[in-house]
Formats: structure tokens, sequence, C-alpha cells
């Protein structure tokens, strides 16, 4: 890459990625096809998944389309804001949308436990469902081990899909450590549900407990008794207790993680994969490209949050650390020469770092400021020897300082970036510029949202 | 000290690497830490760019001083066959019930089953002694689940022994719940200075604190130096523009007057000053925040460079002056 290329990226960071070896992932023509359907948020935990699963549900809203988000665990203000921070399950409509394109958002909390127990309501007949929900074996099942997260997200979804109120289903996926984990618990849990081995443990149950057990085998009987050694006579009565009692919803849980299977496969459904420009999320992220491919799920890009920019680019970060020492000098000593900064020798600002790794665009634009510099000597040289206050010297230090702080995370970003770049040049990307604080309200989700959409 | 360290915290805080860092500090001064990882990603391995993990105990870092840190991966099948092998010598029912599958049922969807594996694991490292009695490994680290999940990871043992009223799950169950629960366990919450992680960091305390389980520190992770104190930061937002320009020229950096090099840097410069301002604000409130949940905070470094294997040491290095001061106060 040329330093030319590399130059347009950094003073682009903040605004529309300019680099065109990279093709920009534009998301309103995504949000305004009424053939998009579904668009599933994915990506690590903390990269700002549900945030942007909700700036997304906004701006879709306002642009004219009935659409649903499904958040799974909104931080409490964001979920204040948007008025689903009580648990109900169902999808609330939410206040202070401009609806005057057309459009309505709805939103909802996943409860899990409560979605499993519809599944169960729904499937069973009464007094069954009843023996299957107070079955403490199905309790502490439903309350959340690791699987039944991913698999309730994806219930929802799919009921959502069949209630066909809404043209636009946004979803947020569980804060799994891998993002992977989604795609594979549902599958994972519907074949044990399904499986052989739930039929085993079925089996005395069926047969009439103990006394069926005579007509098993004996590598059958060793094993019930293995387990009935090994979790306790009780445990296992409740474990078979609750097979028995789901046996007619087995077929049920399969059929529906492979409905939802082929409904992420479907070509109204958008997978969005989300990440921030550091070493973990991106890897987790190039995971993710690879496996919705290998899975034939429709990739529409990434959506990189927490992108720095900088309004100066031009001034890499080891000119401005040694033009900070330069001043911080002539604070204390009211040195005379200001030129004589020595450089790259100031390594107070940032102890961590002390030698920025200044890249090929960087120490172009120096070499380049200095020429043009050494045109207009007057200009240096008038100037560069005048009197500077203490107070501002060091003021201006600090601002350097920060200054130089900011083009290492740039160029950090930057790098991270690359290699994820590397891998996947074929993926459409958007940037959303870093904000200070946290968004917890709808005017910082609109904010988000033309971001997203470089509006 | 205690021997058990279980790092949890938000995710995206860097909960493993500071969970390395802190097995690497324990281990200086010719100490043996073990660092565990539950959760299957083989994320210890990529911060010491080494292969993945085995289902075995390896050395994987030597500390200063001649400290030694191991790793091990825990898989919750190979701990599920080690334990039958263990408790009851089921060979070929063991294999039995692999080929049924109630293997990877009992580790996947078992309520429960997989975590009090993973704890029950990393507990027997913590209780091994060697022919002489002495402890095999000083400290154990664990690199536990977020802190969404760390209280029901933590806690599963006690749902586990309800479920299981009595017999050897039952028992071990209890057993592993008397480690966790006792001084020889602390659990430590990594966050940053947002607003996200501090609340989740202070509802995961509070849960802790019902299950009484023992809470351990709070570890800033990634915090960044303040570069300018309050009142340059109010200066910088006031009319001093001029000024600060003919600094930057008297610093070499172009000319001052209007349309001049440095003239040109003083608004983006005055602009990331001022969002710097802004965050500094946020951290001053989330500091707060976190002041009031009452335990002893560490701060780490944010390594400008990203994070390498020199960085981890730096890491350490920062959390080792820390005990190290914490000693220090005990003693006196």
């Amino acid at each position: 890459m040329s330093s030319q290329e590399r130059r347009a990226r950094e003073t682009g960071l903040d605004t529309v990625p300019v680099l065109d070896t990279v093709p920009v992932l534009d998301v309103d023509p995504l949000l305004d096809d009424p053939a998009t359907r579904i668009i599933v948020c994915c990506g690590s935990g903390g990269v700002g998944k549900t945030t942007t699963a909700a700036a997304l549900g906004v701006r879709a809203a306002e642009r004219g389309r009935r659409a649903v988000v499904l958040t799974i665990d909104p931080a409490r203000r964001l979920a204040q804001s948007m008025g689903i921070d009580s648990l109900d399950n169902v999808p609330r409509r939410v206040k202070g949308i401009d609806e005057g394109a057309g459009g309505e958002l709805h939103a909802m909390m996943l409860d899990m436990k409560r979605t499993f127990d519809e599944v169960v309501e729904a499937n069973a007949a009464p007094d069954r469902a009843r023996a299957i929900l107070e079955n403490p074996f199905y309790q502490s099942l439903s309350a959340g081990f690791a699987g039944t997260q991913e698999y309730m997200a994806m219930e929802k979804l799919g009921q959502l899909r069949a209630r066909d109120e809404w043209d636009l289903i946004v979803v947020d996926t569980p804060p799994s450590r891998s993002a992977l984990d989604f795609l594979d618990a549902p599958k994972r849990l519907g074949s044990f549900l399904d499986g052989k081995f739930i039929r085993v443990l079925m089996a005395p149950a069926k047969v009439g407990g103990r006394a069926g057990m005579k007509f098993l085998n004996v590598g059958m009987s060793m094993m019930t008794g293995t387990l009935s050694k090994l979790m306790g006579g009780q445990l296992l009565r409740d474990v078979q207790t609750f097979v028995a009692a789901m046996d007619t919803m087995f077929g049920g849980f399969r059929t529906r993680a492979d409905a939802t299977y082929r409904l992420l496969q479907a070509p109204g459904t958008a997978f969005l994969v989300v990440a921030a420009p550091e070493r973990d999320a991106l890897r987790e992220a190039a995971y993710f490209v690879e496996r919705l491919a290998a899975e034939e799920m429709p990739l529409a890009g990434l959506v990189l949050n927490r992108v720095h920019g900088s309004g100066a680019p031009q001034l890499s970060a080891e000119r401005a650390l040694a033009a900070a020492e330069n001043l911080g000098q002539r604070g204390i000593v009211d040195q005379g020469d200001g030129n004589a900064g020595p450089r790259g020798s100031s390594t107070a600002a940032s102890p961590e770092t002390p030698r920025t790794t200044a890249r090929g665009g960087a120490e172009d634009t120096r070499t380049e400021d200095t020429q043009s510099e050494g045109t207009q000597p007057e200009d240096t040289h008038a100037e560069g020897d005048g009197e500077v206050a203490d107070d501002v010297a060091q003021l201006t230090a600090g601002l350097l300082r920060l200054h130089a702080e900011r083009m290492q995370v740039l160029a950090r970003e930057q790098r991270t970036r690359d290699r994820f770049t590397a891998l996947h040049p074929e993926v459409a990307v958007t940037e959303v510029a870093a904000l200070p604080g946290d968004v917890h309200d709808l005017a910082g989700l609109r904010d988000i949202g033309e971001r997203l959409s470089h509006r | 000290m205690s021997r058990l360290q279980v790092v949890s915290g938000k995710g995206g805080t860097g909960k493993t690497t500071v969970a390395a860092a802190l097995a690497l500090a324990l281990a200086t001064e010719g100490k043996r830490t073990l660092l565990v990882e539950v959760e299957g990603r083989q994320g210890i391995a990529q911060l010491f760019e080494t292969e993945a993990l085995p289902y075995e105990e390896r050395k994987i870092a030597v500390a200063s001083g001649g400290g030694e840190v191991y790793a091990l991966a825990i898989d919750a099948e190979r701990a599920l066959l080690d334990y039958l092998q263990m408790f009851y010598k089921l060979g070929s029912a063991g294999r039995a019930l692999k080929k049924l599958g109630a293997i990877d049922f009992a580790t996947t969807i078992a309520p429960g089953l997989r975590d009090v594996l993973l704890t029950g694991k990393a507990c027997e490292a913590v209780r091994r002694r060697d022919k002489k009695g002495a402890y095999v490994y000083d400290y154990v680290v664990m690199d536990a689940p977020p802190t969404g999940r760390i209280t029901k990871f933590l806690n599963v043992n006690d749902e586990v022994a309800g479920l299981a009223k009595f017999g050897p799950i039952h028992n071990q169950a209890q057993a592993v719940m008397r480690v966790l629960k006792s001084p020889e366990t602390a659990v430590h919450f990594v966050t940053l200075l947002e607003e996200m992680p501090v609340q989740e960091t202070a509802d995961g305390v509070a849960e802790l604190r019902a299950a009484e389980l023992p809470v351990g520190k709070v570890l800033v992770n990634m915090v960044r130096p303040q570069l300018l104190d309050e009142e340059a930061l109010r200066a910088a937002a006031g009319e001093r523009r001029t000024a600060v320009a003919q600094a930057l020229s008297a610093a070499g950096l172009g000319g001052a007057r209007r349309g001049g090099h440095a003239e040109r840097l003083v608004d983006p410069l005055l602009e990331q000053a001022a969002e710097h301002a802004q965050r500094v604000e946020l951290e001053r409130e989330q500091r707060e925040a976190l002041a009031g949940i009452g335990l002893d905070t560490y701060e780490l470094p944010m390594l400008g460079e990203g994070l390498d294997l020199a960085g981890l040491y730096r890491l350490a290095a920062a959390l080792r002056t820390h005990l190290g001061a914490d000693r220090a106060q005990g003693a006196a």
C-alpha cells in the first residue's frame, strides 16, 4: 500500500472511509429494502451489539419501516429509554419515534425462562405442561445453563417472524464469549432433547420404572445403574420424569431448531457482524465471517464501532511528542532555541509506549511539512523563537501529548483493521466514530444511526 | 492472599489478559501458579503466543525471580471422564456412556454439570499436594465466565447439591462449595472506567455477596493517563487560540499566522482536548460509582501499542506493585 493511500485512510477516519479497496457498507439501502425482513447483529461481547441493533431499529422505523428490535441484555438505562425495562417478553411500542414516514418501532427484551415456558405451554396439554414446569430439573435447565439463552433468542426470533406483524426484525445476539455459540447452541440443544441418550433415560420411566429394567439389556441397566450412582437416584428420577413429560415435544424441538436455522439462511435475512477495532473483537469477527460463509448465511457487512479519528492527522505522534518536550523545557528553563527539541526522547507522556512506531504516512507528512516550511523561512524563524508564557507552554505541551496519544490509538486501530481487511477484503465495512460516553436515549441512538449510514 | 483467584469481568474489558497478568504477578519470587481457562476459547494460548493448549497442565511462562506459570484449558468432557475414572474406576461403563452421548449430554446439557466439573477441577488443583505434603501450586488463577454469569457459575455446586440431594455428585458439589465459599477464594472483577462495565461490576458484586461468595478486588483495566490537568482543560476551552498557535509555532510546528501550519493545528487539538475533558469527567463519575461498591481497586494502565507478550509482563509488573503495596499495608 502506498503511503498516500495510508494517509487517505487516516484523514478519512472520522468521516467516511475513503479507502477504495474496502467496500463501504451503506446501511440505509439495507434498511429501506422491503425484502430485508431480518437483521441479525452478532459479534463478541462488549463491542456495542445491543446499541447497534437498537440504533438500526430506530433508523429503520423513522425511515418508514414497521420494525421490532429484540434485545438480549440491554444496559438498564438504554432499556428504560426505550420503555422495555419491564420483563414481559412481548414487544412494546417505543414512544418518541418520529413516525412521520409511516413506520413504527417496537422493542422487547428477551426473557429466557419465560420463552422456554411458553414453548412448553404451546406444545403440551395443560396438565403435562404443568408437570414439566414444576419439575426441578426443568427449572434449572430453563433458568440458564449455557445454550438456553441462544436457543431461546432464536426461538423468539422464529415466533416474531411467524406473527408477521412487522416487516423488519432486528435481533441482538446473546453476549457469548464466542460469537459462534449462538449458531451452535440451538442445534445442540435440539439434538440433545431429541437424542438417543434421552430415550435411554426415558426407557425405565416408560415401561414402568424399575420393574421394566429386565427388558433392557445388561449394558443398559449397568448404565442407568451408573447414572443412578452418580447422580443420586432422586435426580435421575427427576430427569426421567421430565423426559417422559417432554416426550411429545421432542420432535418439535428438532423441527423448530431446523426451521430457525433455515430462516437464518433465507434471502430476507442479513447478518451484520459488529466489532470494535481491537484484536480480539476483530478476530472473532473474522471467525464469524468465515462461519457464516460456511453455513451459507447472508452477510451484509461489518459494523466497526468506536473508531477514533483526528482532525490533525498530518502531525505524527512522534513529532507532537518532540514538540511537547521542547515546550516543556521552555516552560522550565525558558530555553531560547525552540527548534532543538530532542527528537523521540520524550517518554514522559506515555510510559507504556515510549516510542511511537511512526508509520509511512506520518513520516511522509513530516518531511513534506518541513520542506514546505523551508520555502518560507520567515514563518519558522520569526515566530519560532518568540517568547511563550509558561502556562501557555504547559497547556500546549499537554495538547500535543494528547494528540500523540490519539495518533497512537489511530495507528493501533489501523493495524488491527488492516489484518482483518487482509483476511476478508470482500467484506463491506461501516465505521462508527467513538463517542466519549454511553448512549442511553433515543437522541443518542439516532446519532449512532446517522454515523452508521454516514449521513 | 487467597490461593484461588477467580477473575471475571464484562466482555471486552480484558478479563483473560488480566487473569494472565495476575498469574504472572503471583508467580514471582519462585512461586508456581496455574492459570486455568474454562470457556474453551484458547484465549490463554493466543495471549502467550503458543499453540492451542491441550487438556494438560503445561508450563507457559517464567516470571521474574524464577517463578513459573502453568496453564490448563479445562475440557469438561475430559474432566468428567477423569472424574468417573478417579471415583468409580469406570473403564468400560465410561466408554459406554460416551458412546451413547451421555457424556456429551452431561457436559453440555445437564444443568450446571459442566460448571461443576470446571469449578471442581480448579478446586482440585488448589488442594493438590505433592509427596512431601506441600501444595503443588501456590496460586490458581481462573479466567472465569463473564460478570453476568459468574455467580451462577460459582454457585452451581449449591444448585446441583440441591438438585442431587445425596450421592457422589452431591458430595462432590458440597466439597467444591466449601472451597469456593472460604477465604481460600477471591473473586475479582475486571472493569473499564465506562458506564456499562461499572454498572455490571456493581451488579455482579451484589450478586456474589448475596450468594455469600468471597468478593475480591475491582481491577480497572486500560486506564489512560490524564494528560491535561483540570485547569489546563478549562483554559483550552477558553480564548487561548492565538497564544496556543504561537506556542505551537515556537515548538517548531510551523507558522502561527492565520492559515499557517501551526495555526491550523489549533482547532483539531482543542477539539481533542474537549473530548478528553468529557472523558475525564465521565471517568471521574465512574470512579465515584466504583468507590460506592466499597472494594479495593487496582488500576492498570492502557497499553498504547496494544497487547503483546511484553505488554502482558508490564501489566504483571503493575499488578505486582499493587500487591506489594497491599502486603506492606497489611504488615503495618
